[in-house]
């Protein structure tokens, strides 16, 4: 059978198939180096995914949340919210509806964490039953049904049974909340009738939110109004400054590696100068070997970006990032457990591939670029 | 077929290590005839050879093949006329480890595009004729000297170059390898090829295979 492919596309196959063999012959650095360069992505690309999968996480979570928040503060710091204000919100126009809020934070020594319980109306959580979030049961190794009981900070002990555990769902939310009926919440941290932690608040339309907002800090001055976009900002930034952290704490590896990478990239061995001087003596033009050495530096780059970035995404998705979740999930004691749902970030891909491919595959064009116009007379010599 | 006209060739030049390798060669040499050059180590031999092959340029003067001016030609063209027209065998024979026999000596063609299958049996022939088919793919490196070499002369066959430059082609081989050798550059001629070699070996240049010996002294020639 005739051969129809064209001497072009068949000098390319040869160039990648002396590439391959290149790599081959120096298997044990070429592989050295692929690990360290995939371990390298990996780590990036893991914070990378992981970090973007919870502000995805918590955007989802937090798109249920009110529009609007309102705390009172007194000297500087969140107080009760007394009895009045929320008719003084009824008569703003453009709220659509308000809710006292019933939430405070209880220390468990048992498993030294800090929990958050919230009142809910007495149709979804019955006096003397509470519901807790997933995190906080495996913690407490709850299940409904259980009986558990808390000591106040007046020093009387509530026994509470588990009515059910809360949905995993939200557990980057709700990994240490202890809902449980507005009778009960008052009794434990006896807060006195008619007072609130904060108040919820919507509103008729979504674009007013900031005029509602300034209208409130006008007629409650003494509040503070938050709104819905400012906490997701918030939660975006601690994630933003925990990625930051962890990259200084890495920075000292990843410095390793660009000087390794570097330092195998810009320099070539007298035995590869060698080479290219016999392939150039023996008719391969200064292009044949320039491409080849391309070749190779694409494909070490390629496949360790590749291992990098499909490691990075099993870890992260698939095993929940185990080895930076302490670190990016950061609760203090309860690290809630919840699938991340697989969020890619194109930007963020094409920047580690700028960062990571394109300056390595760079730093081989030089030096083989310098050795490939020289004179092929040496190898007579 | 190569014309040397006054050619002079300079290393390090305007340093002060400045040394003038070659001092104006004039030189015929005649296509199908083996010309030997000989002369003793740095009077300029291998350099020679170098300008010949097309592995570099000269300092000054001129260099024709079939009658073309090539010594001012861009290395692209170089190449071109390196890779279609000469064959090398180099003294150190600059085979490439970790590959087998095979790949050594199709490496010539991979720029030339000719498929793979084409080369390997090309190569399978000259491997034949060089009576080392039973090498075909094993590692360079594992190979005795005497094989090494026929491994460097089919590589230097391989796009059927019409000259081939052998530089101290037996300077590595023992009595009997360089007799072998000797037979195989018979061969060449047999078949019309030209070939320029280099050697002090006198076992080459009294040998009846060599038609032309050339002295070399200083970087100019002493005798013809």
């Amino acid at each position: 059978m005739p051969n129809l492919a064209s001497p072009w596309l068949e000098k390319q196959r040869h160039l990648i198939d002396f590439t391959l063999a290149s790599l081959g012959r120096r298997k044990t650095k070429n592989l050295g180096l692929l690990v360290a360069y995939a371990l390298l992505v990996f780590v990036l690309a893991s914070l990378a995914l992981f970090t973007n999968a919870l502000r995805t996480e918590a955007t989802f979570v937090l798109a249920g949340s009110p529009e609007v928040i309102l705390q009172r503060m007194v000297a500087g710091r969140h107080d009760l919210i007394p009895p009045g204000y929320l008719d003084k919100i009824g008569r703003i126009r453009g709220v659509q509806k308000k809710e006292g809020r019933l939430w405070g934070y209880y220390y468990d020594p048992v498993v030294n964490a800090n929990y958050t319980f919230m009142a809910r109306p007495a149709e979804e959580v019955a006096s003397g039953t509470i519901m807790v979030g997933a995190t906080l049961a495996r913690a407490r190794g709850l299940a409904a049904g259980n009986v558990i009981s808390f000591r106040s900070y007046s020093g009387k002990l509530f026994a509470f049974k588990v009515a059910s555990a809360l949905s995993p769902d939200s557990e980057l939310l709700s990994a240490d909340l202890v809902l449980l009926s507005e009778a009960d919440f008052r009794a434990f941290f006896e807060y006195p009738a008619g007072h609130y932690t904060d108040i919820a608040l919507s509103v008729a339309n979504p674009l007013e939110v900031r005029n509602i907002a300034a209208k409130l800090a006008e007629a409650l001055p003494d509040s503070r109004p938050i709104l819905r976009e400012e906490v997701l900002r918030t939660y975006q930034s601690v994630f933003d400054w925990r990625e930051g952290i962890v990259l200084t704490v890495l920075s000292g590896a990843i410095l390793a590696f660009v000087i390794l990478a570097w330092e195998k990239a810009s320099g070539l061995s007298a035995e590869e100068k060698r080479e290219i001087g016999i392939l150039k003596a023996i008719g391969w033009e200064t292009g044949d070997v320039i491409r080849m050495k391309l070749w190779e530096g694409l494909l070490i780059s390629l496949t360790a970006f590749l291992l990098g970035f499909v490691g990075a995404y099993i870890h992260v998705f698939h095993f929940g990032a185990p080895i930076f979740e302490p670190v990016l999930k950061g609760w203090a004691v309860l690290y809630p457990r919840f699938t991340l749902v697989p969020a890619v970030d194109g930007l963020q891909i094409a920047t580690l591939f700028f960062f990571t491919v394109f300056p390595y595959t760079a730093a081989v064009l030089v030096p083989i670029w310098r050795a490939a116009i020289t004179d092929p007379d040496a190898v007579m010599r | 077929m190569i014309e040397l006209s006054n050619i002079k060739k300079a290393f390090n030049q305007g340093k002060p290590n400045e040394y003038w390798a070659l001092n104006g060669i004039d030189l015929t040499l005649e296509a199908g005839k083996v010309t030997a050059f000989r002369g003793p180590s740095g009077s300029g031999k291998t350099t020679l050879l170098t300008l010949v092959g097309c592995l570099s340029r000269p300092t000054s003067g001129r260099v024709r093949f079939r009658g073309e001016d090539i010594s001012g030609l861009p290395e692209r063209f170089l190449t071109e006329i390196r890779r279609q027209s000469f064959g090398f065998i180099f003294q150190q024979l600059n085979l490439i480890k970790g590959l087998s026999a095979l790949e050594n000596v199709i490496l010539p063609g991979f720029p030339t595009g000719r498929p793979r299958a084409e080369l390997v049996a090309s190569a399978s022939q000259l491997f034949a004729q060089l009576k080392l088919e039973h090498r075909l793919h094993a590692k360079v490196e594992w190979l005795s000297g005497g094989e090494q070499q026929r491994v460097a002369i089919a590589r230097a066959l391989i796009n059927n170059p019409q000259v081939i430059i052998a530089d101290e082609p037996t300077a590595n081989l023992d009595t009997a390898l360089s007799r072998e050798f000797m037979a195989i550059l018979e061969s060449f001629t047999a078949a019309g090829k030209t070939v320029l070699l280099t050697s002090h070996d006198p076992l080459v240049v009294e040998s009846s295979a060599v038609h032309r010996v050339v002295g070399i002294r200083d970087g100019k020639l002493t005798d013809d």
